[in-house]
């Protein structure tokens, strides 16, 4: 027995449930085309800041003002160079449509600059609404507010480091204690959660629902304030809400910071994708990793997923790989070799393993750059130059040639060729 | 490294022994990025659980010292698994859970090392170990009693009216919350006056032989003793497909036994289920569960926690019933041809279906039947977690975390409900009064009513 008789069928087969694997879908789906999105785990959005980067430094390390006018400055093998200023607008315009009001940046092609938790200034160009009021551009003096024992977010230092990073407006940070008694292991899940709720917690004065018991607790540092910066824990469901009465009590704006892993506004970008992932009909299978493929020559017939041996198939006419980079596991290394771990594709890279690294940890580091070599239609190459297969296609961090961690532009290249290669996947499946 | 230019090649060594089943590959996966912490149900309504990533590598790390002892907070830990799925690094949490708290509940036993104690003449020490030992004993014997709900259930199916008055008999549950921390707060659920296997007997087993579409049936406790109409949807849907039904000999599939610490109960059980499976699986057949966390057990909890013979072989064959006839038969066109009696339903996935990759299948499926609405309800727990919600102490923190698929359900157009697993089941009909459907039930009815029906006209 084990022999399967019947695949699960799609037009379209997408393999990875992070930013660029749902952007494909979503693509993919607005052509007509049936699609299913494999993923091996919950979406790698928990680990993302939900700032969407479409460039924030070119190569020669200077910081972008303008993303679009800067793509001159791209060596021509760059994505963006590759697939054209049209295919990043696109990508912007279905992430524009999947988050509507939740997000700004969308009125200005002009890079805003978003103070981040490790008090540095980035240049994005798409950012939560949640956050909107503490653009670096607003000369308007600012209170950050951190929490004792959540170590994550410093106020005083976050202050202190944005002033000497040049942001004009004047800072300060205090750091107070939460209201609610929650243990530092998972406090900051049951703060986002008893916000969401408006829990009532214990305080001096009595009992009183959470949002009022932080924002007396700010209250008295206020000063001259005109702006509250807290780290991005303000709630997931009803995080709007919690902002606004925050600010109706404070009177003044309150804004959060984008925070590291496991990112509250990564969560709630992720639920916004997967509701538009229902709306669209896309099929969603998570839960087991794809191992192993079928070919018939230059086709990719149907990929299997594995359970502790078990597998089941999956049968599509074209396939998106977005299984992420080193680090989302799309590329596996060991001692001896770089390998793409679904499809085996040619991944450049030099042979002697001291070549992978660059001397200094803060200088240009060749292993951020590898991934597969792709065309304009996205198609991953062999190392003769030609399409590995004729029916798959890459995007995302799976993409090689590009150092997006160091230029800013990792959000942007996902949905950029996300929605690339969605698209073309959709419109060859019909 | 500017020094390895003189020194180009270097080969590996291996620092640490290691086995299939040690953990410290996987505790060294964690690069404590908190995605686990932001999952768990039980963390995000009880304080004073320090969530999956303590429970996991950080106290594996910790308990490699010889004086430090498995936090009593492992028993927290409601073994949803959610983690699991959670996890970019692939760390094996729910095996590190397990792990750690069989370990805990091991060290509860309190008598033989107060005797040795009291042997060597530490008169003192032998009394802390028996005090301390006494003070846990009440919650040791609940735990036990829940984790074995396989041999409550053969003996309360021996006289299931009896049981089902006694069981839900108000001063029994008085007794039983105030002497042993079972909450009075939900009905037990009622034993069938036959069971599954009765049935099965009764109508002389297979109605039909094929060496070629073979599965073995693993019923587990709750469709045998509790829901058979189950297990009864299962062999009709099978039969209706060609399929010869085994229905071997089996015990618990150690699911209740593990999120309890009984590890020594889980194994003995593994061994009847492991043998009898591996020799159905010998005959030819695959083995099919209706319970997700019966299969999830099967296929991921045996071979992380036992090393026994045929026990990969039963994980690798091993599928949950809906799953296996999609991937052996072509059930779309099947239903593609058929319509349900305009019937609405509010479907919330278990959580060890979502680390099974199952949680979308019965709304998939069903969606394309003429007829039936299927709305999924959402990712949240239903917080009851099989024994979990059973435990007096859990159970507010329980309906806590049930408040959201409560919520989810109420919104959703459907008036009833329907779930892959039992007690999931249970609390969906506990917080919202719906009754619940298991999805075989559905597709027994659309399939077989649709096959009579057209065998008659």
């Amino acid at each position: 027995m084990g022999v399967m008789s019947v695949a699960i069928e799609s037009d379209v087969c997408v393999i990875g449930g992070g930013l660029a694997g749902m952007t494909s879908a979503l693509a993919a789906a607005e052509t007509g085309a049936s699609v299913r999105l494999l993923s091996h785990k919950k979406s790698t959005l928990r680990q993302a800041s939900g700032l969407i980067d479409v460039l924030g430094y070119t190569p020669a390390g200077e910081i972008v003002a303008e993303p679009f006018e800067a793509m001159g400055s791209l060596p021509n093998h760059h994505l963006y160079q590759r697939v054209g200023s049209q295919a990043i607008h696109d990508g912007l315009a279905l992430f524009d449509r999947v988050v509507g009001e939740s997000y700004a940046g969308g009125h200005t092609s002009a890079n805003a600059l978003v103070p981040t938790y490790v008090g540095r200034i980035k240049p994005t160009a798409r950012y939560p609404a949640m956050t909107a009021a503490g653009l670096a551009s607003d000369r308007s003096p600012v209170l950050f507010v951190g929490f004792e024992r959540l170590s994550a977010f410093d106020a005083p230092y976050v202050s202190a480091s944005l002033s000497s990073d040049g942001m004009p407006a004047p800072t300060r940070g205090v750091t107070i204690s939460a209201p609610g008694s929650h243990r530092p292991d998972t406090r900051l899940h049951r703060l986002v959660h008893a916000l969401d709720a408006n829990e009532s917690v214990s305080t001096s004065t009595g009992e009183q629902p959470i949002r009022i018991a932080l924002a007396r607790r700010i209250e008295s540092h206020l000063e001259s304030a005109q702006r509250v910066g807290l780290p991005a824990l303000l709630g997931l469901e009803n995080a709007p809400n919690v902002r606004r009465d925050l600010e109706q009590f404070l009177g003044v704006d309150v804004f959060e910071v984008p925070m590291g892993p496991p990112s509250i506004p990564g969560q709630r970008l992720e639920h916004q994708f997967l509701d538009a992932l229902d709306r669209a009909g896309v099929h969603r299978a998570t839960g087991n990793p794809v191992v192993a493929f079928d070919a018939d020559g230059d086709r990719i017939r149907r990929v299997f997923t594995d359970r502790n041996g078990s597998s089941v198939p999956y049968e599509a006419t074209q396939f998106v790989l977005a299984t992420g980079g080193l680090v989302g596991k799309g590329l596996d290394s060991d001692r001896t070799a770089l390998t793409e771990s679904v499809f085996d594709c040619h991944v450049p890279h030099p042979e002697d393993r001291t070549e992978w690294y660059g001397d200094n940890p803060h200088t240009d580091q060749p292993f951020a750059r590898f991934g597969v070599s792709v065309d304009a239609d996205l198609k991953p190459h062999d190392d003769s130059g030609s399409p590995e297969y004729d029916n798959l296609r890459a995007a995302g961090a799976i993409l090689g040639g590009t150092d997006v961690t160091m230029e800013l532009s990792a959000s942007g290249n996902s949905l950029t060729s996300g929605v690339r290669a969605g698209r073309l996947a959709g419109e060859r499946s019909n | 490294m500017s020094d390895t230019e003189d020194t180009p090649s270097f080969d590996p060594v291996t620092v640490f022994e290691s086995t299939e089943q040690d953990l410290r590959s996987g505790s060294d996966d964690c690069y404590k990025c908190s995605t686990c912490d932001s999952v768990c149900p039980v963390a995000s309504v009880d304080s004073s659980f320090p969530g999956p990533k303590f429970q996991g590598p950080e106290q594996w790390r910790l308990t490699r010292k010889e004086d430090t002892e498995i936090d009593d907070s492992i028993m927290g830990c409601s073994n949803c698994m959610r983690c699991d799925g959670a996890c970019p690094s692939s760390v094996p949490l729910s095996q590190m859970h397990n792990t750690a708290r069989g370990a805990y509940v091991e060290n509860q036993r309190f008598v033989r090392s107060a005797l040795a104690a009291l042997r060597s003449g530490e008169l003192r020490r032998g009394a802390s170990i028996v005090r301390d030992g006494v003070s846990d004993l009440r919650e040791r014997i609940r735990n036990r009693l829940l984790a074995n709900y396989y041999t409550a259930g053969r003996f309360a199916s021996k006289l299931p009216r009896v049981a089902n008055a006694f069981t839900n008999f108000g001063p029994t549950r008085w007794l039983l919350e105030r002497v042993l921390g079972i909450t009075s707060e939900r009905s037990f659920p009622s034993f069938a006056t036959q069971t599954f296997r009765e049935w099965w007997t009764e109508r002389g087993g297979a109605q039909l032989e094929n060496p070629d579409k073979r599965v073995a049936y693993f019923h587990g406790c709750y469709a045998n003793y509790n829901t058979p109409a189950v297990g009864k949807a299962m062999v009709r849907v099978f039969e209706s497909f060609g399929y010869e039904v085994l229905v071997p000999q089996q015990r618990c599939s150690g699911t209740p036994m593990f999120a309890n610490g009984r590890l020594d109960d889980a194994k003995r059980h593994a061994e009847t289920n492991v043998e009898s499976l591996a020799e159905a699986i010998a005959d030819g057949a695959d083995v099919i569960a209706s319970c997700t966390s019966c299969s999830m057990a099967l296929r991921q909890e045996y071979p992380e926690l036992f090393d026994l013979d045929g026990i990969d072989s039963v994980g690798e064959n091993t599928y949950e019933a809906l799953e296996y006839l999609r991937l052996n038969e072509d059930l779309e066109a099947a239903l593609a041809e058929t319509a349900g009696d305009a019937e609405e339903f509010a479907y919330h996935a278990p959580c060890h279906a979502r680390n099974q990759g199952l949680d979308r299948q019965a709304v998939e499926l069903f969606s394309d039947v003429d007829g039936v609405t299927i709305e999924d309800v959402g990712d949240s727990c239903s917080g009851i977690s099989g024994t979990y919600g059973w435990k007096a102490e859990k159970y507010d923190y329980s309906m806590a975390i049930g408040d959201t698929m409560f919520a989810e359900m109420e919104a959703a157009a459907g008036e009833q409900g329907m779930t892959e697993c039992p007690t999931c089941a249970m609390q969906m009909s506990h917080g919202t009064g719906y009754s619940i459907t298991h999805p075989l039930e559905l597709l027994a009815d659309i399939l077989i009513e649709e096959q009579s029906a057209s065998s008659n006209g």
